[in-house]
């Protein structure tokens, strides 16, 4: 492959690095705090792509899928982890359920997407296969982050109202039904939000960067078409798999709310 | 189900609840009867909610066993069980909407499928209860504290119970309305011979007038 693109080199990256400068200045002149931050987030940010450059390039040479597949299941895990470590509270197990929810829902989309819909051959092939699968976690990973701690939240603040209705004799389905709801709800607001504007108040990343790239905007947008799909069928499941394990994890099987399994983080 | 018509209807033998490194109660024994009108008493911290939610099912018992007609509730399945054993909160939960929908709600259950709200029973509770007219469209969240348990017991009465848990079920009413709950309660009692009622109260008097015996929990350490 040829490159049709101006090819950016270190000096290019050190004039960059300048825009930076003006922000520390006046951050340090009003003595905003901002500068540590910034600072530390920035060096974070350049050593982790330039790694992630050299990682991105030695994967892509690779022709057997055990390893595409074991970096795909850590770049998963790291994701489950993480969705967990943003909520508020605990419960035993949530780690596990984020992880089968975030695997189950990311490997499923993007499995069926680069096998049937992109017909990647052979569907492991790394350089379709890992940066879709990370696009795919990392929006799986905001869904079920929002939706799982918004159920525990829900759950707690209505504890009146979810046992009024378990006393009236409802199930735990039947009682739960309005946190389950509010949480996919607010699980899925972002992923709608984007969806809504997408082309005209933002231009999607990849896209951007398939243009940049030379690719014809056409196929560029189709691309962020599929994609997009992928992102919402992937956050929509993992949501729906949280919610549900959770729900598992926090009413018995006798129909109780068992609130004293949550801990706080 | 036993055929005596003095079969108790709720039964607890060698109850206890653990929580927090202690028992709150242990060994605990009652029985509650078609018809009776049974107290629970003892001072603040004895257990009294955590009693009647034990017996709603809503919190697990850690000792002995618990029968409702001569079964375990677990074996009647816990729903249906609460559709029969109705435990009322001390600070009721409104459900999102009216007071009306908040009355209907029950009905949409599937413990409850079989039968329709009944629009005039819950008007003649209402008034029974000295609640005004119109409150039925009124937002549910807006209600004072005393209007929240008259709609919570409304709610419960409307389904048909056989058991009532009553925690501090007056607690935030005026003596006038006090006497106006006690009454439906009684009327209620009174309409079918297999119903019973558990009263918890903070008020001794209240409870040596509207129960026929004292269940008395002592700060068992």
């Amino acid at each position: 492959m040829k490159a049709s693109y101006i090819v950016i080199g270190a000096p290019e990256l050190g004039l960059a690095a300048l825009l930076m400068v003006a922000n520390f200045a006046i951050s340090i002149a009003l003595r905003l705090g901002l500068a540590k931050s910034l600072a530390i987030a920035s060096v974070r940010m350049v050593v982790q792509l330039l790694l992630v450059g050299l990682v991105l390039g030695w994967v892509f040479s690779l022709s057997s899928p055990a390893p595409v597949l074991a970096l795909a299941l850590v770049m998963a895990s790291v994701a489950g982890v993480a969705a967990v470590n943003r909520t508020r509270r605990r419960f035993a197990g949530i780690y596990w359920n984020s992880l089968v929810s975030v695997v189950s829902a990311a490997f499923l989309v993007t499995g069926l997407a680069l096998a049937g819909i992109v017909r990647v051959r052979p569907p492991y092939e790394p350089q379709y296969l890992i940066p879709l699968l990370g696009m795919v976690l990392g929006n799986t990973l905001n869904g079920i982050s929002l939706g799982l701690d918004r159920f525990m939240e829900q759950l707690d603040s209505e504890r009146v109202r979810v046992e009024t209705l378990l006393a009236l004799g409802a199930t735990r389905w039947e009682a739960a039904h309005g946190a389950v709801q509010e949480s996919l709800r607010t699980a899925m607001i972002p992923t709608v939000n984007s969806m809504m504007v997408m082309g005209i108040v933002s231009l999607p990343g990849m896209m951007t960067g398939q243009i940049l790239a030379g690719a014809d905007p056409g196929d560029a947008v189709r691309y962020q078409i599929v994609i997009v799909f992928m992102i919402a069928a992937a956050t929509a499941l993992g949501a729906i798999a949280i919610v549900l394990l959770a729900f598992r994890a926090l009413f018995d099987a006798h129909h109780r709310l068992r609130l004293d399994r949550l801990g706080s983080a | 189900m036993g055929n005596r018509s003095n079969t108790a209807l709720l039964e607890g033998r060698r109850l206890g609840r653990h929580l927090g490194g202690r028992w709150i109660w242990r060994g605990l024994d009652f029985e509650l009867r078609a018809g009776e009108r049974l107290g629970v008493a003892g001072p603040s911290g004895t257990g009294k909610t955590l009693l009647l939610r034990a017996l709603a099912g809503l919190d697990p018992i850690d000792e002995g066993e618990l029968r409702y007609r001569g079964k375990a509730p677990t074996a009647i399945g816990m729903p249906r069980y609460r559709a029969q054993v109705v435990y009322l909160h001390q600070r009721p939960g409104m459900l999102p909407g009216d007071v009306e929908q908040n009355l209907r709600a029950p009905f949409a259950l599937k413990a409850h499928a079989a039968r329709s709200y009944p629009a005039e029973r819950a008007r003649a509770l209402l008034s029974a209860l000295g609640q005004r007219e119109g409150l039925g469209s009124e937002a549910a969240d807006g209600l004072s504290g005393g209007e929240s348990q008259a709609v919570a017991l409304v709610r419960a009465l409307l389904i048909e119970p056989s058991v009532l848990l009553l925690d501090e079920a007056t607690a935030s009413l005026d003596a006038e309305r006090v006497a106006l709950v006690e009454a439906t309660v009684d009327a209620w009692l009174r309409d079918d011979p297999n119903r019973a009622v558990v009263w918890v109260s903070h008020a001794r008097e209240q409870l040596l007038r509207v129960t026929e015996r004292l269940l008395e929990l002592e700060d068992g350490g």
